[in-house]
C-alpha cells in the first residue's frame, strides 16, 4: 500500500497527537524537593483513610477545618478497606512506594510488620509529641523513632450490655467469670438470646481473647514481654481462659441463632432493641448507634470482661489508630502533611474530630477532654480509667500477633474447634509471625 | 517441482549439505517467529516461576531474603489450616470438573437437538461466563443467607428446610463449588456443542437405520466422537477448579473459619499476612499439584489420539 497525500497527512496528524498527549500525561505531581517554604504555593494532599464511619466522618471533618485554616492547602481523602485486607494493601503499596501522601493505620504490633524505620517518615522532632501521653509513644515507635499522630480517642474491650434488660431481670453488673455466667442462665431462661456473637465480621470473634488480657496481666504483669521472647504462650494459664470462655457460651447453647452470619451493625442493633443482652466487643462501634437506633443510644453500657478475681476488675484499652506519612512524601508535601499531624494532635482537632464523630474513649492528646453528651458505654468507661485500673491492649505492648487469630476464634466460638486445640494453633500461627519479625527466642 | 530441484541444487551449492540429509528436512527460518512470543513467554512466565522457586526457600520480607532451605514446605504441610485446604482443593476440583463435564454435555446436546428458541437458550446459558466473578461471588452470599435470603425463602415454601448454605462447615465449600458450576457450565456447553455439531450426519444416520434408539446412538455416536471435546473440557475445568481463588474468596473468604479455605485462598493469607516466603512456596506447591494431576490425566485420555 503506497503512502499516498491523504494517508501521509493522517499518519503526521497521528503523531503530534500522541506527542502532545504524552507531554500532557505526568508532571501533574511535580511539586519538586527542596523544604523551601513558599506556605501559599497550593499544595494537595492525598490521604488513605478506611471505609467506616469511625474513620471516614472525623477524616471528612477534619481536613475540612485544615482547609479552612490553611486555604492553600487540599487534602482528598481515599477509602481504604478495613482488617486484614487493610494490612495487605498498606504493606503493598508501601513496598512498591505507590502509598498515598498520609495515611491512618493501627499502632502497636500492626505497625511494627510495616518496618517503619525503613518506609516512615519519623516525627521525633516535632512539638506535638511531649503532649501526647506516654502510654501511646510506644505503640508508635520504632527504633527510638516516633511515626504516628494519634487520630481519635482510645476505646475499651469488654462486654456492651443491654441496660433495660439487666434492670428487668435485676442483675448486676458482674465482676467475675461465674457470675456473667449466672447472669446469662438467667437471661436465657427469660427468652433473651444472652450473648451475640457476629461472625459474619471475622474480626469481632477476638474480643473474648483479646479484652481477657487485663485479667491476664492481673495475674502476670510480665506477660506480654515473656510472650515476646516465646516463654508463656497462649495455650498455657492464664491466657488460655479466653478461648474456654468461646468454647463455654457456644456448648451452653447461649449464643443468638445467627451468630455465624451476622455482621457487627446488624448485631449492635440487635443488643440496643434488646433482642439479645451482651455482646463482647470494642465501644469503638458505639456511634454507629447514632444512626441505627437513635432512640436506644443510651440503652447500651459497658462493663470489663470479668476475670477470676473479683478485685483484680479492670479494663482492656485500645490505643487509637494513627496518622502516618511514608518516606515518599517530600518537599511541599511533607511540610504541609507534617502541618496537618499536628493538627491533628492538638486539643483544635480533638474537638473537630469529636464532633464529628463521638468519641469512645478518653483521648490521649493532652488538653482534650470528652464532651458532656458521650453514649452511656462511653462514660461507663471512665470510672475504670479514674481508677487505674487499665491496661492496654495485648497488640500494643508485644509486637507479636498472629494473622489466623479471627479464623481460629470462629472455629472455637462455632463449636468446631475446642478452646485447647485452638490456643494451640494460634501459638503456632504466632510463630510465624515472630520469625518473619526476626525476633530472638522463637 | 522444478522449484523443489532448483531449490536443493542452490543449497547444496553454498553448503556441502548431503543431499538425503536435506530431503524432509524443515528450514530452521520458521522458527524465528517464534522469538517475540517466547520473548513474552520468558519474561512474564518462566522468568518469575524461576525465581519463585528461588524465593520459596527463603524467608521474604520484599526487602531482603534470608535462605532457610526447605522450612517453609515443613511448615506449609505441618499447619492443619493448610492441609486442609489441600483435600479442599482437591475435592472443589474435581467436584465442580465433574459436574461441568456431565451437565455440559447433557445441555449442549439439549442445544443442539431442533428445540424452540434454541440460539435464545444458547445466549442465555453462557451469559454467566461473562459476569464478573466477584459480583456473582457477592451476589450469591446475599441470595445464599440461611435467614433471609431468597433460596432458603423459596425453599420454604415447597416446604423443604434448605441447609445453612455458607455458614455451616459442611456445606460451605459444596456451595461456593455449586455456584463455581452454574458459572462455567455456559463454557463447558460451547466447547461440547462445537465438538457434536462436527460429528457427520452419516454416522448418525446410520445409526438410525440400524435401528438405534436416541440413548443408542447417543452413547455409541455422539459421546466416542465428541471426545476431543470432553478432554478439552476436562482438563480446562480441572486447572481452572484446583486453582480457583475469586469465587471462593469473595463468598467465604475461607470460613466459617478454616473449613473451605483452598490452597489459592491460604496463599493468599500468607501473603496479606505478610509472609512472603511462605506464600511463595504454597505457589511452588499449587503448581506441582496441578501439575502432578493434568499431565498423567491428559497423557491418559489422549493415548488413542491420532494426528490425522
Amino acid at each position: 500500500m503506497v503512502l499516498d497525500g491523504s494517508w501521509r497527512r493522517a499518519g503526521v496528524l497521528a503523531v503530534v497527537v500522541a506527542a502532545l498527549a504524552v507531554g500532557a500525561c505526568g508532571g501533574d505531581d511535580d511539586d519538586g524537593g527542596g523544604g523551601s517554604a513558599s506556605s501559599d504555593k497550593p499544595v494537595t494532599l492525598t490521604w488513605m483513610v478506611g471505609q467506616t464511619d469511625q474513620f471516614q466522618k472525623p477524616a471528612k471533618a477534619l481536613s475540612a477545618a485544615f482547609h479552612a485554616k490553611y486555604p492553600n492547602i487540599t487534602i482528598k481523602i481515599e477509602t481504604g478497606p478495613q482488617g486484614s485486607e487493610l494490612d495487605n494493601l498498606v504493606k503493598t503499596r508501601l513496598a512498591t512506594g505507590e502509598m498515598t501522601d498520609m495515611f491512618v493505620y493501627n499502632s502497636g504490633s500492626l505497625l511494627q510488620a510495616l518496618h517503619p524505620e525503613q518506609t516512615l517518615q519519623p516525627l521525633s522532632d516535632e512539638a506535638w509529641v511531649d503532649k501526647v501521653d506516654d502510654s501511646f509513644i510506644p505503640a508508635v515507635s520504632a527504633k527510638d523513632q516516633v511515626f504516628g499522630a494519634p487520630f481519635g480517642s482510645t476505646f475499651g474491650g469488654g462486654i456492651l450490655y443491654n441496660r433495660k434488660v439487666y434492670d428487668r431481670l435485676g442483675l448486676q453488673v458482674p465482676k467475675t467469670w461465674d457470675e456473667f455466667m449466672a447472669n446469662s442462665a438467667k437471661i436465657k431462661k427469660a427468652g433473651i438470646d444472652p450473648v451475640i456473637q457476629s461472625y459474619g465480621d471475622t474480626w469481632t470473634s477476638q474480643l473474648f481473647v483479646l479484652a481477657d488480657y487485663h485479667n491476664v496481666a492481673a495475674q502476670d504483669p510480665k506477660w506480654a514481654d515473656k510472650y515476646t521472647h516465646n516463654q508463656v504462650k497462649y495455650s498455657q494459664e492464664p491466657a488460655i481462659e479466653g478461648f474456654r470462655h468461646l468454647e463455654e457460651v457456644n456448648k451452653d447453647g447461649y449464643l443468638n441463632k445467627n451468630f455465624g452470619s451476622v455482621k457487627f451493625e446488624k448485631a449492635l442493633s440487635m443488643l440496643a432493641q434488646g433482642k439479645g443482652a451482651q455482646y463482647p466487643q470494642l465501644t469503638v462501634i458505639v456511634p454507629n448507634l447514632e444512626t441505627s437506633d437513635p432512640d436506644n443510644v443510651n440503652d447500651v453500657g459497658f462493663f470489663a470482661q470479668p476475670g477470676q478475681d473479683a478485685s483484680k476488675d479492670g479494663l482492656t484499652l485500645w490505643l487509637p489508630p494513627a496518622l502516618y506519612i511514608p518516606k515518599t512524601t517530600e518537599g511541599d508535601k511533607l511540610d504541609a502533611a507534617k502541618k496537618f499531624a499536628a493538627f491533628v494532635a492538638s486539643p483544635e482537632g480533638c474537638q473537630v474530630s469529636a464532633g464529628a464523630f463521638a468519641p469512645t474513649g478518653p483521648y490521649l492528646v493532652e488538653g482534650c477532654k470528652l464532651p458532656a453528651d458521650v453514649p452511656q458505654a462511653v462514660k461507663d468507661l471512665q470510672p475504670y480509667v479514674d481508677a487505674g485500673k487499665v491496661t492496654p491492649a495485648l497488640e500494643f505492648v508485644s509486637p507479636v500477633k498472629g494473622p489466623a487469630l479471627e479464623q481460629i476464634t470462629v472455629e472455637v466460638g462455632s463449636g468446631l474447634r475446642s478452646a485447647a486445640s485452638g490456643a494451640k494453633l494460634y501459638d503456632e500461627d504466632v510463630k510465624k509471625q515472630a520469625q518473619q519479625l526476626g525476633l530472638e527466642g522463637w | 517441482m522444478s522449484l523443489e530441484l532448483r531449490d536443493t541444487a542452490v543449497r547444496s551449492r553454498r553448503i556441502a549439505w548431503p543431499a538425503s540429509w536435506l530431503r524432509g528436512r524443515r528450514s530452521p527460518y520458521p522458527y524465528w517467529f517464534y522469538l517475540p512470543a517466547f520473548v513474552i513467554f520468558f519474561i512474564f512466565f518462566l522468568l518469575p516461576t524461576g525465581s519463585s522457586f528461588y524465593y520459596s526457600l527463603t524467608r521474604w520480607t520484599l526487602f531482603d531474603a534470608q535462605f532457610i532451605g526447605l522450612d517453609n514446605f515443613k511448615q506449609f504441610f505441618e499447619e492443619p489450616a493448610l492441609t486442609k485446604g489441600l483435600t479442599n482443593t482437591l475435592i472443589y476440583g474435581f467436584v465442580t470438573s465433574g459436574l461441568k463435564v456431565v451437565l455440559g454435555m447433557l445441555l449442549a446436546v439439549l442445544l443442539t437437538s431442533s428445540v424452540l428458541g434454541r440460539a435464545f437458550m444458547r445466549s442465555v446459558v453462557f451469559f454467566p461466563v461473562l459476569v464478573s466473578t466477584i459480583g456473582v461471588g457477592i451476589t450469591f452470599t446475599v441470595l445464599l443467607e440461611p435467614d433471609q435470603g431468597l433460596i432458603n425463602d423459596v425453599l420454604g415454601v415447597v416446604g423443604i428446610q434448605g441447609p445453612r448454605w455458607l455458614v455451616d462447615p459442611n456445606f460451605a465449600l459444596l456451595s461456593v463449588a455449586l455456584v463455581d458450576v452454574w458459572k462455567g457450565v455456559g463454557l463447558a456447553t460451547v466447547i461440547y456443542i462445537a465438538g457434536i455439531v462436527s460429528i457427520p450426519r452419516e454416522y448418525y444416520d446410520a445409526a438410525r437405520v440400524d435401528g438405534a434408539s436416541a440413548m443408542q446412538s447417543f452413547i455409541h455416536v455422539t459421546l466416542p466422537l465428541a471426545w476431543p471435546a470432553t478432554v478439552t473440557v476436562i482438563i480446562l475445568s480441572l486447572i481452572g477448579g484446583l486453582r480457583s481463588f475469586d469465587l471462593i474468596w469473595a463468598m467465604t473468604r475461607g470460613g466459617p473459619g478454616f473449613t473451605s479455605d483452598v490452597i489459592a485462598s491460604v496463599i493468599y493469607k500468607q501473603y496479606q499476612a505478610g509472609f512472603y516466603g511462605l506464600s511463595t512456596a504454597g505457589n511452588v506447591v499449587l503448581f506441582i499439584l496441578v501439575t502432578a494431576i493434568i499431565l498423567p490425566l491428559y497423557a491418559f485420555l489422549t493415548r488413542r489420539e491420532v494426528q490425522l
